[in-house]
């Protein structure tokens, strides 16, 4: 498998967003948002749309959009009044209807645009790899900082508004690195499915860990290994990557939740 | 001794033309023990989030140590345990990790704790007793517990204003005395002004100095002792 060159780019940029994917899902289901990845997957297929449309690269416009998109869903939450569902609702719908217009308008309801939807990591490029590894390392470095202070606000929300921390650039910060994983992961599982990698990992983590922090670790090591063995199966039964992956991640859930209820939890 | 909170002639809605709170004058002295009680519906979470800045008065002023309470700059030494404070989701957080998040105002948002606040965070656990069970995940705990680690977890960060909203919500009587008993130990060892917010004040009545009791304005204000007794009526207290 690894004398393959387009298997060893997948790998790697499997390895990466099978890491970053769980490491910024983790905070969005401990504060309840598992969706959100969806909202944002959707609003970046109206970026794919726009790119196709203006023959620009669409991963470039799926990830402006899908940085608007988080940071819209964001800001109507917080400041609009709008119940967090709705906001999610509104921008969801919304980014699939435009894509929808955009796409038949552009007439490219065709194989470019299924592999966005579906994912297409057996014909990611050099290029790609070191555009997703770069922007992976970023998202990684970011929230390595900004750990404690996410996690406090998972924790306490009211309590560090209070405090004075802000409250709502942690907020917007873990928008945008939704965003950008959303952008990263559309090759590797596709728009469709890219959500299911921010959230499967963490719940499955989260019914064998002992604290937050190991939560957070072995998200990461099930996202990982998820991607990896999920490429692995594809490659040797020849089965569609992207959906491979998520239902390997999808096991990993269930083993947990198996080992989580043997343990009375 | 300075003035911790003032309000003076405080009248807010959430609506125009609402009005939750109304004509509330309220001076509470650097470390006095506060009991702030009234009917659910009353406007004591209201003036709550009024005294503490995050709602601006549609009339009147809120101040923290003479500063607006809303700009009140040292925000970091405020604490806070909002209504029925719980985890978000399915993380098994440790209480620990609870108390931690107490240091971020003052430890700083970015990279990991430094040594003296990991120190800072051991003596808050110690104080509330929770030093047994410190790296245990807290959904394990009875209600008297977390809440013991969420006192923690504002202790944390060396509160000059403490401000429990409800915090015997869903614990038995016998940790509510226990738990109320802890905040008077906690008030005499660090002098920290507390503001305790009830529904029912049995559990604190006899270790607050003053009891101040809210419907949409306030209503008595006073020693617990010179409360007339009609108000210890629970069909009066409750009543809207």
């Amino acid at each position: 498998m690894l004398r393959s060159e387009f298997m060893r780019l997948a790998l790697g940029a499997g390895a990466v967003v099978g890491v970053l994917a769980p490491a910024v899902g983790f905070f969005l289901v401990q504060r309840r948002q598992s969706l959100i990845g969806d909202g944002i997957g959707h609003v970046a297929f109206a970026g794919v749309a726009a790119g196709i449309l203006l023959g620009v690269s669409p991963v470039l416009t799926a990830l402006v959009a899908a940085v608007l998109g988080g940071v819209a869903i964001e800001v109507l939450r917080s400041r609009g009044g709008t119940a967090g569902d709705q906001a999610l609702a509104l921008v969801l719908y919304s980014g699939i209807a435009v894509g929808v217009v955009l796409v038949a308008t552009a007439g490219a309801l065709d194989v470019d645009l299924f592999q966005y939807l579906f994912g297409s990591i057996l014909t990611i490029t050099r290029t790609d790899l070191a555009v997703i590894a770069t922007l992976g390392a970023v998202g990684l470095a970011t929230i390595a900082l900004l750990y404690r202070a996410l996690a406090a606000v998972v924790i306490d929300e009211e309590g560090a508004r209070v405090a004075g921390v802000p409250i709502g650039f942690l907020n917007i910060a873990v928008a945008a690195l939704a965003a950008v994983t959303v952008a990263l992961s559309m090759r590797v599982v596709g728009i469709l499915l890219v959500a299911a990698l921010m959230v499967l990992p963490v719940s499955a983590a989260g019914r064998v860990a002992w604290s937050m922090r190991s939560t957070f670790v072995l998200s990461l090591a099930i996202g990982l290994a998820s991607t990896l063995v999920g490429l692995s199966i594809s490659y040797y039964a020849d089965l569609p990557p992207g959906g491979t992956i998520v239902l390997v991640a999808a096991a990993a859930f269930v083993v947990g939740l198996a080992a989580g209820v043997s343990r009375g939890r | 001794m300075p003035v911790a909170v003032e309000l003076r002639g405080v009248a807010f809605g959430y609506r125009p033309g609402q009005r939750v709170l109304e004509d509330v004058e309220l001076r509470i002295d650097e470390g006095e023990f506060v009991a702030l009680a009234g009917p659910n519906g009353g406007g004591k979470t209201t003036l709550v989030r009024v005294l503490l800045g995050l709602e601006r008065p549609t009339e009147g002023s809120a101040r923290l140590w003479g500063e607006p309470a809303h700009r009140f700059s040292r925000r970091r030494t405020l604490g806070y345990l909002a209504q029925r404070s719980e985890l978000g989701g399915d993380a098994p957080a440790t209480v620990r990790e609870v108390v931690a998040a107490g240091r971020l105002a003052a430890g700083g948002l970015v990279g990991p704790l430094r040594r003296r606040d990991r120190e800072l965070v051991a003596q808050a656990i110690d104080r509330v007793g929770l030093g047994a069970v410190a790296d245990g995940p807290l959904r394990t705990l009875s209600g008297g517990m977390q809440q013991r680690a969420f006192i923690a977890k504002a202790l944390a960060g060396e509160p000059s204003l403490l401000v429990l909203d409800e915090p015997t919500t869903g614990v038995d009587a016998e940790s509510q005395e226990s738990l109320a008993a802890l905040l008077d130990r906690l008030h005499s060892a660090l002098g920290v002004t507390v503001v305790y917010v009830s529904h029912e004040f049995g559990a604190v009545e006899r270790f607050v100095q003053r009891l101040v009791l809210v419907r949409r304005t306030i209503v008595f204000d006073g020693p617990p002792g010179d409360l007339p007794g009609v108000w210890h009526d629970p069909s009066h207290v409750h009543a809207p």
